[in-house]
Parts: C-alpha cells; sequence; structure tokens
C-alpha cells in the first residue's frame, strides 16, 4: 500500500531525517539488545581460541577446532545432549497428554464453582519460583524427613535414598515438570476448546452422539491445530534444557549427574568455575547451533501445515 | 469465559443424566480432583512443617498436619530477620524498576514495529527476532557483564539483562496492529508527534496487552535467583529467591559443621525453619494469586489466540 502512496523515491538519509522520532523510540531496546544479545555472539570466536584473562578475547591464541574436539572426546558431549533431548521429549509427551485431557474435563464440567476450584490450584504452581519447588522437593524426597519416605516406611517399604541415587530422577523431574507446568497448557487448551463453536457440539447431540463421540470427533480435531503447534514449538527447543528447573532440583549433586545434566547446567557449571573458557564457550556454540537448525525444521513444518501459526 | 458455556450441558435435565455423561465424569471428575489435590498438598506439607516442632520432624519427618505445634521456627527467623527484609526490598525495588522499564521500552518497540507507514519494520523486527533463533551461549555473554559491564554486585545485573522481552515485544505488535491505522493518521494530520501518539492515543487502547506484559515480567523479575547467583556476592544485595536459595543450603551446611563438631543439633530448628523460610518467601504471591489469576489467563489467552 506504500507503494501507491509514495510519490517519489526517497533517498536513505532523507527516510532517516522522516523517521527519526520512531528511530529514537526504538532506539533504548535496540541497544540493549545489541549489547546483551549480539555482542555475545560475536564472543563466540572464544570457542576457537585457548582463552586466557591476561590476552583478552582479541590476543589468546587460536586453536582451531580443539576445544570441539575435547568436548567430543571426552563423551559428556553424547550424554549430556541425549538427556537434554529424552527429557524435553518426556516432557512434550506428558504434559500435552494430561494438559489436553484436563482442560477437556474442565470444559464439560457442569458446576462453575468446582471448574474454577480445580482449575485455580493446578494454575498455582506455575507461579512459584523454582528454588521454592527445590524446597518442595526437598520436604518430600529427603532421606531422614521427606514426606514421601516417611510414606514409605509406614507402607512397611524401606526408605528411598533419592538424593544418592540417580535411577529415580527421570522420574522425579518430569513429575515436577508436569506438578509446575501443566496448569499453564490448560488454560491455553480450554482457550482453544472454548474456540470451537457451540453449534457442533448441539448439532452433535441432536444426531444421538454420546459425549465420547463428541470429544472425539469435535474437541480433539478443534483443539489439533494449537496442540500441534504447541507441539512443535517445543520440539524447535528440543536442545535448550531448563536450567531454572535442573539447577533447583538437583543442584550441584555430582552423584544424579549420570542421568539429570543436560547442556544447560553443564555449561552453567562450567561458567561458574570458569576453568575452560574456550571449551564452555564452545559447548554453548555446538547447542545454540543444535537450536537453531531445530527451531528451523520446526518452523518449516508448521508453516508447511498453517502459515498462520508459524513464527516467521 | 463463562458466557460461553457449553449449552450441550446446560441443555440436559438435571433428573436423568445420560449414561454416557455419568460414565465420562466418574472416570473424568476423579482425574482432575486428584491432579488439582497433587497440585495443592506440597504446600500443605510446607506449612505444616513449618508449623511443626524440630523433634517431632527429626523422628518423623515432615508432614500436613503439625502434631507437635510449634513456632520456634518463625521465632527463629522473625529474631534476626534483617536478611529476609533485606532481600524483599532488593526484589520489591528490582520488580518495580525492572517492570515498569522493560513494559515501556518493549511497548514502545512494538508499536514502532507495527507502524505501516514505516518502511523499515520488517527488517527492524527481524533483527529482534533473529536474537531468539541464535545466541552467544552463557560464557560470553557472562565474560561480557563482569568483565566490559563492571555488573558484578550491582543492583542493575538483575534489571538490565531482562528488559528486552522479544516475545513481549511481538505481542504488543501483534495486538496495537489491531488498532486502527486511521488515529494514527488523524493524529498526524492534527500535528502531534509519534511519541505523543504512542503515548497519549494507542497506549491507553492498549491496555489489556500492557497489563499481560507488566504481570508476565513481574512474575519473572520477582522469582529470578540466576542473575543474583551470578553476578552478586555482596549479601546485601541477594535477591529474595536467592536468598532464600542461600539460606536452605547455608542450613544445610550449619547442620553438616555441627554434626561434624559435635555440637547437638537441637539448638537450632533446621528442618522447620526451612519450611518457614518457604512460606515467609512465598506467602505474597500465593496470596496475590486470587487477584491476579484472572488477568495471567487473559493474557495467556491473547498470546495463544494472536500467535
Amino acid at each position: 500500500m506504500i507503494k501507491v502512496k509514495t510519490k517519489k523515491k526517497q533517498g536513505f538519509f532523507q527516510k532517516l531525517f522522516r523517521y527519526k522520532t520512531l528511530l529514537l523510540m526504538l532506539l533504548p531496546s535496540a541497544v540493549l539488545v545489541v549489547i546483551f544479545s549480539y555482542l555475545p555472539i560475536g564472543g563466540l570466536v572464544m570457542a576457537f581460541k585457548r582463552f586466557n584473562y591476561a590476552d583478552g578475547i582479541f590476543g589468546s591464541p587460536w586453536v582451531g577446532l580443539d576445544n570441539f574436539k575435547f568436548f567430543f572426546a571426552s563423551g559428556k558431549a553424547l550424554s549430556v545432549t541425549r538427556n537434554t533431548a529424552l527429557y524435553n521429549l518426556a516432557f512434550i509427551i506428558v504434559n500435552t497428554v494430561l494438559e489436553i485431557a484436563i482442560a477437556i474435563i474442565l470444559s464439560e464440567m457442569a458446576g462453575k464453582r468446582l471448574k474454577k476450584l480445580a482449575q485455580s490450584a493446578i494454575f498455582l504452581p506455575y507461579f512459584i519460583s523454582w528454588v521454592i519447588v527445590g524446597s518442595i522437593a526437598y520436604s518430600l524426597l529427603s532421606y531422614e524427613t521427606g514426606t514421601l519416605n516417611g510414606m514409605l516406611e509406614g507402607m512397611g517399604l524401606n526408605r528411598v535414598n533419592f538424593y544418592g541415587e540417580s535411577g529415580w530422577w527421570p522420574l522425579i523431574i518430569v513429575a515436577f515438570s508436569a506438578w509446575k507446568g501443566v496448569g499453564y497448557g490448560v488454560v491455553v487448551y480450554l482457550a482453544s476448546i472454548l474456540g470451537v463453536d457451540p453449534a457442533l457440539h448441539e448439532a452433535a447431540a441432536i444426531d444421538g452422539a454420546n459425549i465420547f463421540q463428541r470429544i472425539r470427533y469435535i474437541t480433539l480435531p478443534g483443539i489439533l491445530p494449537t496442540a500441534i503447534t504447541l507441539i512443535l514449538l517445543a520440539l524447535g527447543k528440543i536442545f535448550r534444557g531448563n536450567l531454572d528447573m535442573f539447577y533447583q532440583l538437583v543442584g550441584q549433586n555430582g552423584m544424579l549427574f549420570g542421568k539429570t545434566d543436560v547442556i544447560d547446567t553443564y555449561v552453567f557449571r562450567m561458567t561458574i568455575a570458569a576453568t575452560d573458557v574456550g571449551q564452555t564457550v564452545a559447548i554453548g556454540f555446538y547447542q545454540s547451533i543444535l537450536c537453531f537448525i531445530t527451531i528451523l525444521i520446526a518452523n518449516w513444518i508448521v508453516k508447511k501445515k498453517d502459515e498462520n501459526y508459524s513464527l516467521f | 469465559m463463562n458466557r460461553l458455556e457449553r449449552p450441550a450441558n446446560a441443555d440436559a435435565p438435571r433428573r436423568h443424566i445420560p449414561k454416557d455423561v455419568l460414565y465420562f465424569k466418574a472416570i473424568g471428575y476423579p482425574l482432575v480432583f486428584l491432579f488439582a489435590i497433587l497440585c495443592l498438598i506440597p504446600f500443605l506439607i510446607v506449612i505444616g512443617s513449618s508449623f511443626t516442632s524440630e523433634t517431632y520432624i527429626i523422628r518423623n519427618g515432615y508432614s500436613f498436619w503439625p502434631k507437635e505445634w510449634s513456632f520456634e521456627s518463625y521465632k527463629t527467623i522473625f529474631q534476626s530477620p534483617m536478611a529476609i527484609i533485606r532481600a524483599y526490598g532488593v526484589t520489591i525495588f528490582v520488580t518495580v524498576v525492572g517492570t515498569a522499564l522493560s513494559v515501556f521500552l518493549n511497548t514502545m518497540a512494538g508499536y514502532v514495529l507495527q507502524r505501516r507507514d514505516f518502511e523499515w519494520r520488517n527488517k527492524l523486527s527481524f533483527f529482534y527476532f533473529f536474537t531468539t533463533l541464535f545466541s552467544g551461549g552463557l560464557m560470553p555473554w557472562y565474560i561480557l557483564c563482569v568483565k566490559y559491564l563492571n555488573l558484578k554486585d550491582s543492583i542493575w545485573a538483575m534489571i538490565l539483562p531482562g528488559l528486552v522481552s522479544v516475545w513481549n515485544i511481538l505481542l504488543v505488535k501483534g495486538f496495537m496492529a489491531g488498532v486502527p491505522f486511521e488515529m494514527t493518521e488523524a493524529a498526524k494530520i492534527d500535528g502531534a508527534g509519534d511519541f505523543s501518539i504512542f503515548l497519549k492515543l494507542i497506549w491507553p487502547l492498549s491496555k489489556p496487552v500492557v497489563a499481560t506484559i507488566g504481570l508476565f515480567t513481574a512474575l519473572i523479575y520477582w522469582n529470578d535467583w540466576y542473575n543474583s547467583m551470578l553476578f552478586i556476592n555482596n549479601d546485601h544485595l541477594y535477591s529474595l529467591q536467592y536468598q532464600l536459595y542461600k539460606l536452605i543450603n547455608d542450613a544445610k551446611e550449619l547442620r553438616k559443621i555441627a554434626e561434624e563438631s559435635g555440637i547437638v543439633v537441637d539448638t537450632m530448628p533446621i528442618e522447620s525453619m526451612k519450611m518457614a523460610l518457604t512460606v515467609v518467601v512465598t506467602g505474597p504471591i500465593v496470596l496475590l494469586y486470587p487477584f491476579v489469576q484472572r488477568y495471567f489467563i487473559k493474557g495467556l489467552t491473547l498470546g495463544a489466540v494472536k500467535g
């Protein structure tokens, strides 16, 4: 539409003058983006250097791909990448199933107050910090005082040293991820269910469809686009670990790392320790590339299915 | 939400509920309520345990209902409350200043990036959006903040990094694109500048999206422990969540030291204090929850529908 209006083509500086207020309004956020997002991308050169603080980013000697080689040779690359992807897959499956099931049941619930109460309870954990969740996990799982261990003993079973055995942690982490995250998804899916035309349900009911058939043939297809989009976007982030969650549940407990270490926790610990800067940057670089490729693929698929839902 | 209640249920006469609906309810309701109860129980355990005597916890563990009541844990906390009060002060400051600045910057950027007469809007939008696709990772960012921006032990370390949220900018952009462009054009003809159009005309019309991103941003600042952990060594600047994290871990350390040096641990109600501290930190969020919940739901719906 602009083409129609333009009288004659303006030069760059004329536009710069015309847009000066708008550009000034963008300036503060653009500067922050440059500082906190683009400059660190430039810092990726450190991945190819043996960094030392005396020589700084530019003075440190080049080492080619050595930093990447160390990471892959250590075997850590495979284990943390696999953990990250498998955990995210488990979160996607478990959370999506629970979210859709709960949203459908809530949407069919007759009692308004009951429905609100249930929804409020399920949404509550979303609001608290992971530090508090970590503290809650401790109150349940602690060997001496944990409620769960008390219950196990009450049932005549042996106490489990959760903080000393990594075997239980995939289950524990998936459970807490659902506990904290499902409420959010339920709200999104409820909104999507409300977007389904009620006339379809009425017509189906008149035609003698029972409630399960209505859910199967009307509600589920109605929320399918939302579900597919959310799942694909989550798949796009499959190599990004939720540091907030993993760090507050597992922390620095080395005994659990085998089953709980994801790329982000590994990088976080290496960053805090600051022992091998070059290698830490290299791992971050590796993760960024993985994330970049997966999000491009996920977006490409979303775009093919429905242009409206694609990110770009 | 209530107005759109499904009529299929409302029409059904109360007296004879069809069999299929009965089955559905028999399976579905217990499932949902079980999950809802599981969501609440941990909170009850934390609250119950915070009021239980230390000796009882050591013997029997944490539980929902205090069998041996005790206010010892809260007494101990309130005997030296400065750490918690200071942390509350830091977090309130960070949340208020951070949210105000963040909402202002992000709505302003969102407004500019949707202006139809701004020819560079797509290119510049991509300039923002690209940062969500590719990042330099933690280490370069950390070195930048510490070495070049001197954010170590500065309160701005907890504010600046989270100010610009590209998702919020996109949300605002989507919302404001729905405000008729003719309003901006008319105001321009009346001689209004771009900034005052944004501030006096568009901003008041965008209250829902402003409230939404404001609440989400505030929640993120309030719950942040990460930036504190990375940048703050001075315990006078600990954020609330990080202070809680530290105290819980310090209590562990204390206990270890006490055990190693053979001191009786009884003197400090460590286990119940952990839970009492959790209650003191969680309190405000849970108390505010009934009031803000519906705004969050509205906001989420806004984001979900507009994409």
